[in-house]
């Protein structure tokens, strides 16, 4: 029973490319979504269920992705070796960072985790010899996985799809698990949590640390996949597009944030179409979904939906 | 070297009390109400634009600069109407998202009404610049001190000495007691919106001659002025006051003698080190977590 | 469980937009990705409303041999992913026959591993000469190169017998790879680069910087970028009482920027296209009538012209003609037919590519003027 949710998209997500093949908006469209998902399920384990913010979470996604672009095109790293280099080295970061950071509370971490994005972002622009500067790094190379050259975009999908569902899966056993109970308590009272005997630091750090490897995963898939990097892709509204995806989909719910991802992928590329109104509209959305549904979209339409259907039923 | 220093000094501080009057806006919103309004900067964006929009169709300076720090003064009320007063009691993380949609929707509207150009504003007293000891300072600059210290002597006369300045500080220590002892929090809560709108507005119009305006230029501010309120310890006015002249010193400094390139990273580097040290900003109340 | 409405949703949005691209593939369809809003907007603004105008013109005139044109753009607002995925939109989504764009030069090289991987003819509107050395297959550009800029500001720098110099650059692709060419080109002409100092494009006070470069012996100042920064940085040099003679590059070839630096601009030099000087052109010069031509059409319509519009115009043309002697939309005859580009006059210069070189512009594409009377004045 826990699972249907995660039965229901792993259909869909395999069933879409058969029902419409070669539709743009399923492999190309749904590939950025795919990403979107594990960088936003991975986040929701530190916003939803740990309670804490994080306004630089693109840091750890650039981590991963300019590890993958340095190592494979300056190194010749096969994309694997590559790949568990960013792992290591985001989850480093992370580890390191999470004691001192996670310490602060509420619009603290706000700003640290902020900073912290704008220091990564600041040195993929200066450090020129390294990252290629503002320009960024072309020419990465095909990932291969076990012979299977992963060339084109339906092929990326099914990547992307596959890693996605791993990231759900893994997200929503973690929250069963001891960890996600000690979070949740952490989320409700840090001091009735350390009362309770849990290691709140050490919860905390945890899950700071998964969800940077979540983030660098995400981030080498997407160095592999554009076969470029540049630092626009991981400045401060990347960091802020993310904590949107958490709380537009509703938070401490793995599918609402994952919902969120995808929602925020699809409006993204429908508003284009708007041109100079995207922005209003874009802000007006956002203040309006906030205002009227505060547990989020998930959450509300799903309630919505129950609500109407025990409505149906009734006069039946 | 002595001289460069003094430049480094001056422009610093010229830089940071703009990032100290976005500051003191972020202060007095979050006194009054626990958000951290993320639209801040687009109230200077605002002021600065209509003050241009109403000086270019026709208006003399003065009665522009009065028109158009009332009018972001409205929009401040209506976000606090409309998008904040309904969402009362929500997460710190939704009312982040509320403010930043906000912010999102403001440049949406100025992007409508002044397209995608930058604009500038005629310097106050002429574009003659003034030496002072080794440094040489525009007369615009001196317009931006002047009125900073002018405005934060302003906002902390209201605070301390007048009755309805107690009431809002009286608000942001504890809203319920507040509200027992016959404070209207509501009243309180427009109050500081449209004080912070206003304030922006100001600071967006001082700084126009001297750096332009256009519809994103709120983005650059609001985080300067977000950080300004967090090391001086938000919800601390004069607290963010120190942080900005800090923050722009800082800034100014590192640019002019560690590297120009990495200065924004060396700046919130301190911001991190503050934090780290002082988890609750230079100024701000260590406050016991409630259970 | 309760995922209906949802699946709903993004069932209905896929089937409309498939509806869509299953349409009749009779105009001639050309995408473009321009960056119409955030900091470059000045540059792809002018770009997509050349883009509109003259497609509305062709079409008024009967089309391309006698098919009309149609013409799809997306705002990449200067974000590099998104440039890649509006470009995969266009060719996949909307089946463009060629693409005309790319504003900036971070923009148009994300592009290029989609464009070449798919083969399909790419006209760039953008400068870094990145972009078109090596050769690629399927990618041009019409932009003058940064390269061309900087040696025409140092042919200048010798003119007047002044070798050391002093760069200051912001942060962004169209400052780096600016930077990259001045530096790179300096010892050619024997001029030595005295202070290297840069700025963020968002920064609103320079004064730290130029205080540096004020305590150097440099004998002239290049400051190379875009947006209003330069402005920004050249009322800092006036206001530091600092009298070197002071370059801009030719991001700044607009009337906003001498409206933004008010007195300050006065007497500063940059490379410029022809279009901004067209007035003052010899009527022997061949581009005189074609960029009087264009001015007067945008004009008429959209107030004063910039050279960045001109670089889309030229990009469309060169297009379009390709497409008429290919006799049709085949990608690679149209692409074979722009390689073969000779004599094209344009806005930005004459055009004579070769399948060595993919922009097919020289320096004289370029000239120097410097800002006078709050306008342009050529100086060689």
């Amino acid at each position: 029973m826990r699972l249907t949710g995660f039965y229901a998209l792993a259909l869909v997500a395999g069933l879409l490319p058969v029902l419409f093949p070669g539709n743009y908006f399923i492999t190309v469209v749904g590939i950025a979504a795919g990403l979107n998902v594990i960088l936003a399920v991975g986040l929701n384990l530190l916003i939803g269920y740990a309670g804490q913010i994080s306004l630089g979470h693109a840091a750890f996604f650039g981590m991963g992705a300019y590890a993958s672009a340095i190592l494979t095109t300056r190194y010749a790293f096969p994309p694997l070796l590559a790949l568990s280099a960013g792992l290591i080295s985001a989850g480093l970061m992370a580890w390191g960072l999470a004691r001192p950071i996670l310490r602060l509370h509420g619009h603290y971490l706000a700003m640290a985790t902020l900073g912290f994005g704008i220091i990564i972002h600041v040195i993929m622009v200066q450090a020129t010899g390294w990252t290629g500067g503002p320009d960024g790094l072309t020419g990465i190379p095909l990932l291969v996985l076990f012979g299977w050259a992963v060339d084109s975009d339906q092929r990326w999908y099914f990547v992307i799809m596959a890693t996605m569902l791993l990231a759900v899966w893994l997200a929503l056993n973690l929250v069963d698990s001891r960890i996600g109970r000690a979070l949740r308590a952490v989320r409700g009272s840090e001091f009735g949590a350390r009362m309770m005997g849990i290691d709140t630091a050490r919860a905390k750090t945890q899950v700071f640390v998964v969800s940077a490897l979540f983030a660098a995963f995400a981030g080498s898939l997407f160095a592999h996949q554009q076969g470029f990097v540049s630092p626009d892709s991981f400045n401060l509204s990347i960091s802020i597009d993310l904590v949107i995806m958490v709380v537009l989909g509703g938070m401490a719910s793995t599918f609402g944030a994952a919902f969120g991802a995808i929602a925020l992928t699809l409006l993204h590329e429908g508003l284009v179409v708007f041109e100079d109104y995207e922005m209003l509209i874009h802000g007006a959305l956002l203040m309006a979904v906030m205002i009227f549904l505060p547990q989020g979209l998930f959450v509300g339409l799903s309630q919505g939906a129950r609500r109407g259907w025990t409505l149906v039923c009734r006069r039946q | 070297m002595f001289e460069q220093i003094i430049q480094f000094l001056a422009t610093g501080i010229t830089v940071g009390s703009t990032y100290a009057l976005v500051g003191l806006g972020f202060a007095l919103i979050y006194n009054a109400s626990d958000v951290v309004n993320f639209a801040q900067g687009e109230f200077v964006m605002l002021g600065a634009m209509l003050a241009i929009a109403l000086l270019t169709a026709g208006w003399p300076l003065p009665l522009a600069a009065i028109a158009a720090t009332l009018l972001t003064v409205l929009a401040g009320l209506l976000l606090e109407r409309f998008a904040i007063e309904p969402s009362a009691g929500a997460p710190v993380v939704s009312t982040i998202i509320i403010t930043i949609g906000a912010a999102i929707f403001l440049r949406g509207v100025a992007l409508l009404l002044w397209g995608k150009d930058f604009h500038s504003l005629p310097p106050f007293s002429g574009d003659a610049p003034l030496r002072l000891g080794g440094a040489t300072l525009l007369p615009q600059s001196l317009w931006v001190l002047g009125m900073t210290v002018l405005l934060v002597g302003l906002v902390h006369g209201f605070l301390n000495r007048t009755l309805l300045g107690k009431a809002l500080l009286a608000c942001s220590f504890n809203r319920a007691a507040a509200q027992l002892v016959g404070i209207n929090v509501k009243v309180m809560l427009r109050l500081a919106y449209g004080l912070s709108a206003g304030l922006g507005a100001l600071a967006g119009i001082l700084i126009a001659p001297i750096t332009f305006s256009s519809y994103e230029a709120g983005i650059m501010l609001g985080l300067k002025g977000f950080s300004a309120a967090i090391v001086g310890g938000i919800g601390n006015p004069m607290g963010a006051v120190a942080g900005g002249l800090l923050l722009g010193v800082l800034e100014s400094l590192s640019a002019g003698l560690i590297s120009s390139g990495y200065k924004d990273a060396i700046a919130f580097l301190f911001v991190l080190m503050v934090l780290f040290l002082r988890p609750t900003g230079l100024f701000g109340h260590q406050v016991a977590e409630r259970v | 469980m309760n995922k209906q409405p949802w699946k709903i949703i993004v069932a209905a949005i896929l089937l409309s937009t498939g509806l869509n691209s299953a349409q009749a593939a009779d105009p001639i369809k050309i995408g473009s990705f321009l960056t119409v809003t955030g900091p470059a907007s000045f540059l792809g603004d002018p770009e997509l409303k050349t883009l509109q105008l003259y497609v509305e013109s062709i079409n008024a005139g009967g089309g391309i041999n006698g098919r009309p044109v149609e013409l799809i753009h997306y705002d990449t607002g200067g974000k590099a992913q998104d440039a890649v995925g509006f470009v995969k939109r266009l060719i996949k989504n909307d089946n463009v026959d060629l693409i005309v764009g790319g504003t900036t030069s971070g923009d148009t090289l994300a592009a290029i591993p989609e464009v070449e991987k798919e083969g399909i003819p790419l006209v760039s509107l953008a400068g870094a000469v990145d972009i078109v050395e090596p050769v690629k297959k399927w990618v041009f550009k019409v932009a003058h190169s940064d390269r061309m800029a900087a040696a025409k500001i140092f042919e200048d720098l010798r003119k007047r017998k002044l070798t050391k110099v002093a760069l200051i650059t912001g942060d962004g692709g169209f400052d780096k790879s600016g930077r990259e060419q001045l530096l790179k080109l300096a010892p050619e002409y024997g001029i030595t680069i005295v202070a290297d100092e840069s700025y963020g494009n968002k920064d609103t006070d320079i004064t730290a910087q130029l205080t540096k470069i004020r305590a150097t012996d440099a004998q002239a100042i290049i400051n190379f970028g875009f947006g209003q920064t330069p402005a920004i940085v050249t009322k800092n040099i006036k206001q530091l009482g600092i009298k070197l003679p002071v370059y801009q590059s030719h991001g700044v070839a607009s009337k906003t920027f001498i409206d933004l630096a008010g007195d300050a601009a006065e007497g500063v030099r940059l490379p410029a296209a022809a279009l901004v000087v067209a007035e003052q052109l010899p009527d022997s010069d061949p581009q005189k009538p074609v960029l009087l031509a264009y001015k007067k059409q945008y004009e008429a319509k959209y107030g004063p012209v910039s050279t960045f519009g001109g670089h889309a115009y030229d990009g469309l043309f060169i297009a379009v003609e390709a497409v008429k002697r290919a006799g049709g939309t085949d990608k690679a005859k149209v692409r074979d037919q722009i390689e073969k580009t000779k004599g094209f006059i344009g806005a930005s210069g004459v055009f004579n590519m070769t399948p060595e070189d993919h922009m097919g512009l020289n320096l004289d594409a370029f000239k120097m003027v410097e800002i006078h009377n709050g306008g342009w004045k050529i100086v060689e």
